[in-house]
């Protein structure tokens, strides 16, 4: 009988979660693992799908759409369709780790280490997070925003506020600046901006409300030119500073709902990635506690088992499969960067020659760091896990009567399945890019937005809803239009504001 | 180091707010799911939650997506036998390949499905319903009141006083105050005696201790046997009397042309009449009184499964129920609320009988009195006369049903919100 092992019950105490939190640290700390403070936080099974049905916000300002995920969370966990989230971490500064008290000893111990310290090191150093979100700033800005819609709910009534979200909601996604970098913000000073916004908004619009007659060659140039001038991306952004209708409490959920979306973005966009990261951890921690002796083996079964069923890998003729499990690819590849660093065979130093046979704690370090799951995959997906997974793409094209397997996992396919599963992981590819393109300052003030396509793939029906959306938000009649890939526009959808959606 | 804290005592009901605001919205529709799902299930379990679906293409929240079509390129895993350049014929019904990407989200499903609270539930079903005619409730508030005991005070008048809890402080107190008195006396005895057994002691010191143990005696003797201070009253408080409770009578036919089928529609009918009274009163008197030529008061049981040959007398129904009001349930007491069901069948001869027992010596002194006829075939004379009292008396009600599903509709209607 081992003396260290820190217990053998699988009942869990605070001094028990106490104890395990510091080896488990401990042994993070040796692996240099650089986290943000960790805060535990208990909860019952029904906070747990409070938490859930908020998307992991843990103040969310109300809005009928979270209750329905509430309701639908609850039908499922009732009917035991689905084991309840294990884990819940708020990407925050301090982190918050939700455990569930439920939960044996030894699943608190693996939530700590997949959450506490997997997830929130990722969180602290993958570019993504500490370019997009501040880690420090977001539950200030949560609560002010909370307390605004409260407030804006008290003042204008809850049903003009719930319609205002919903349209954003509908576009939340076109909500993302991807490319510049959004100022830090504390809450002090977000509300004394918010004043100033206010308060000074409605004169920036002059853009479309100019009534100054203009010089006849001014209009001529002006109604050449189209505005914006390029176009954008972010059409919360756009709707935020230029929907000429917007009342300044409009504009600022609008930019709530922005922001909300933009804190969220990263985490959409580095799935697979996060994912493996904190499961490769939670693997490597407490194998390490239990060569150390601090475990025992009937913890080690009971964490083997729930590991095994996480990272499962159905195929894609089995009943179970439902897309590539994240977990389990993203474990997959960064225990296989380990390997790759530990033991290279000929083949990965051909394919790696960059960092096979180097240091593997550097190499993963890095690897987390710098990527996103779409350069990722196309940067790490060894041709060995390309065939332990045995992968293959399948060709969907709508002018051909069948499908075809394009490539598989061969010599001639690893670079293009590779490939592939990157653009699978684009978000860029998987939304359709709608961009705001143009609106008419001299004429019915519409505004046009142009969806490019990609791969002929057309928008689905939701689209005419939308629509409303943005046209409730906008105030004026709304235009889709569709640049082709032979270059041809054509116009897919208009819609006249109508204050029913 | 990290913070552990225990969260578990924090409010759990955080998406309360989310949850109602949801059911507000989409009420509409829950009322309809609520409708069918009552038409669906047996009465006698209506105090339950409820699973409801709704159509999820009306709660839906649209955002851009991709449609079918165009071309596209998916990875899958566990490839078995396929080679480049394979050709598979398409999967129908799916676009985008195999796999089960319609059903992942849980958007694609046709039906969003939830659980109803028992509250929620009732409260969709009984939605714009309304007691009628709440005059007790009303003059609730200006409440009867009833004086109840409430542990002792030391003042009151004479006939309140609380003879053994005031003897009990009495004793107490002479206890106490003879106290110090008693250990001088003992003192002064055990002294006494030491000088007794001494014989050169002088015999004026043994009457000088003499004396004064009388003394302390004499004093311990004059702590008044009891004292204004000990008295104990019996504390009477007021507390509000509402009047929260009620009697309901069923009335039921049970002659030969009612089958056991239309006694079903009526037990569906005093069960739906019952809920709804329970959500008013705290307590609720079920009377059951079935009849053919003769009435008598039964049990549940017997009233909804026993069954007579012979002709029909409504009127016997109606003066045991008012002998059993009388006796039983004075209406200044109880909320009385009557349901009565028949075929509408009743010698010709009785049915004036009938109504004028109605409006003299029942209608009058009821919450509301609900006739209901299950039959498929015209009223008769019963119906006739019935009409006559409805013409007199605002609190009753009579419906015609014909099929189970008639039983919600004509409940409504029954108590419909009654506009003032």
């Amino acid at each position: 009988m081992n003396n260290k092992i820190l217990s053998e019950s699988s009942e869990w105490t605070f001094e028990l979660i106490e104890r395990y939190n510091q080896e488990i640290a401990r042994v993070a700390a040796n692996f240099k693992l650089d986290t943000y403070p960790l805060q535990v936080e208990i909860i019952t099974s029904e906070q747990m799908m409070d938490a859930y049905s908020s998307v992991g916000m843990p103040l969310g300002y109300s809005h009928w759409s979270f209750g329905k995920q509430f309701l639908a969370t609850e039908q499922r966990y009732r009917r035991g369709f689905m084991g309840l989230a294990y884990e819940i971490v708020i990407n925050s500064d301090p982190c918050i780790a939700y455990l569930m008290e439920e939960n044996t000893m030894m699943m608190q111990a693996l939530v700590i280490a997949h959450a506490g310290y997997g997830h929130n090191s990722f969180f602290k150093n993958n570019y993504l997070f500490t370019t997009w979100t501040s880690a420090d700033a977001i539950i200030d800005y949560l609560l002010f925003a909370k307390n605004y819609i409260a407030d804006c709910e008290e003042r204008y009534g809850v049903e003009a506020v719930e319609a205002t979200l919903d349209s954003c909601h509908a576009i939340m996604n076109y909500g993302v600046d991807r490319y510049k970098r959004p100022p830090k913000l504390s809450i002090s000073k977000e509300i004394a901006r918010q004043k100033e916004r206010e308060a000074y908004m409605q004169s920036q619009l002059n853009e479309l409300w100019r009534t100054i007659p203009q010089k006849e060659e001014d209009v001529a140039n002006d109604s050449a030119q189209t505005y914006p001038s390029e176009p954008q991306e972010n059409l919360l952004y756009f709707i935020e500073k230029n929907a000429p209708l917007l009342e300044p409490w409009q504009r600022e959920i609008v930019r709530i709902v922005r922001k909300v979306a933009q804190y969220f973005y990263p985490q959409r966009q580095t799935q697979v990635m996060n994912e493996g990261w904190a499961t490769f951890w939670h693997y490597t921690i407490l194998n390490q506690m239990y060569d150390e002796g601090l475990l025992s083996d009937g913890f080690m079964i009971e964490f083997l088992q729930s590991h095994t069923n996480v990272v499962a890998q159905a195929s894609f003729d089995s009943k179970f499969y439902n897309g590539i499990n994240p977990y389990a690819l993203g474990f997959a590849m960064m225990s296989d960067i380990k390997r790759i660093c530990q033991e290279p065979t000929e083949e990965d130093r051909q394919w790696f020659p960059e960092f096979a046979g180097s240091d593997w704690l550097e190499t993963l370090d890095f690897a987390m760091r710098n990527f996103k799951d779409e350069s990722f995959i196309a940067q790490y997906l060894s041709p060995k896990l390309i065939r332990d997974f045995k992968l293959f793409t399948v060709l969907d094209d709508d002018r051909q009567n069948e499908l075809e397997i394009s490539v598989i996992h061969n010599e001639e396919g690893y670079q293009r399945v590779r490939q592939n599963l990157s653009d699978q992981y684009n978000l860029g590819n998987n939304e359709p890019n709608i961009q705001v393109y143009n609106i008419d300052r001299r004429g019915d003030r519409s505004l046009t937005l142009r969806h490019v396509q990609y791969n002929r793939r057309p928008l689905a029906d939701t689209m005419t809803e939308v629509l409303k959306h943005v046209a409730r938000l906008w105030g004026f009649k709304v235009r889709l239009e569709t640049l082709k890939e032979d270059g041809s526009v054509e116009l897919t959808q208009q819609v006249e504001p109508d204050n029913q959606v | 180091m990290a913070q552990i804290i225990d969260r578990r005592l924090n409010g759990k009901n955080k998406s309360a707010v989310n949850r109602q605001r949801f059911l507000k919205r989409y009420s509409e529709q829950i009322r309809k799911a609520v409708s069918d799902a009552i038409a669906g299930r047996s009465i006698t379990d209506m105090e339950q939650g409820e699973t409801v679906s709704i159509p999820a293409k009306d709660i839906s929240e649209p955002t851009f997506r991709h449609g079918q079509g165009g071309k596209r390129q998916t990875v899958y895993t566990g490839n078995k036998e396929f080679s480049p350049g394979d050709k598979i014929p398409r999967p129908s019904g799916q676009a985008g390949g195999k796999g089960g990407k319609a059903s992942n989200s849980g958007e694609g499903m046709d039906e969003f499905a939830f659980q109803l609270s028992k509250e929620e539930f009732l409260e969709f079903f009984f939605e714009d319903l309304e007691l009628p005619n709440l005059v007790k409730t009303k003059l609730a508030t200006i409440q009867e009141h009833k004086t109840v005991r409430a542990g002792h005070s030391s003042d009151g008048v004479p006939t309140n006083i609380h003879i053994v809890q005031s003897m009990r402080g009495a004793l107490a107190r002479r206890i106490a105050l003879r106290g110090p008195y008693h250990k001088q006396i003992a003192e002064l005895e055990r002294e006494l005696a030491g000088l007794a057994l001494i014989p050169e002691a002088d015999e004026k010191d043994k009457e000088k201790l003499r004396e004064e143990i009388k003394e302390l005696k004499a004093k311990a003797g004059r702590i008044p046997f009891i004292d204004p201070f000990d008295l104990r009253f019996h504390n009477r408080i007021e507390q509000p009397k509402p009047t929260t409770q009620a009697v309901m009578f069923c009335l039921m036919d049970i002659s030969g042309s009612m089958d056991q089928n239309k006694k079903d529609i009526a037990k569906r009918f005093f069960i739906l009449l019952y809920l709804f009274l329970k959500r008013t009163y705290e307590k609720i008197d079920i009377v059951f009184i079935s009849h053919h030529t003769i009435a008598k008061e039964v049990t549940e049981e017997e009233f909804f499964y026993s069954r007579e040959t012979g002709g029909t007398v409504v009127s016997s129904a109606l003066r045991l129920m008012d002998d059993i009001m009388k006796e039983r349930y004075p209406s200044g007491d109880w909320n009385i609320y009557a349901a009565q069901a028949s075929d509408g069948d009743n010698w010709n001869d009785d049915s004036p009988i009938c109504r004028n027992l109605l409006i003299e010596n029942i209608v009058p002194y009821l919450q509301y009195y609900a006739y209901i006829e299950i039959t498929t075939e015209n009223p008769q004379n019963l119906w006739r006369e019935y009409l006559k009292v409805k013409g007199g008396c605002s609190n009753f009600a009579m419906q015609r049903i014909e099929t189970v599903g008639d039983i919600y509709p004509v409940f409504r209607e029954l108590f419909k919100k009654q506009l003032v």
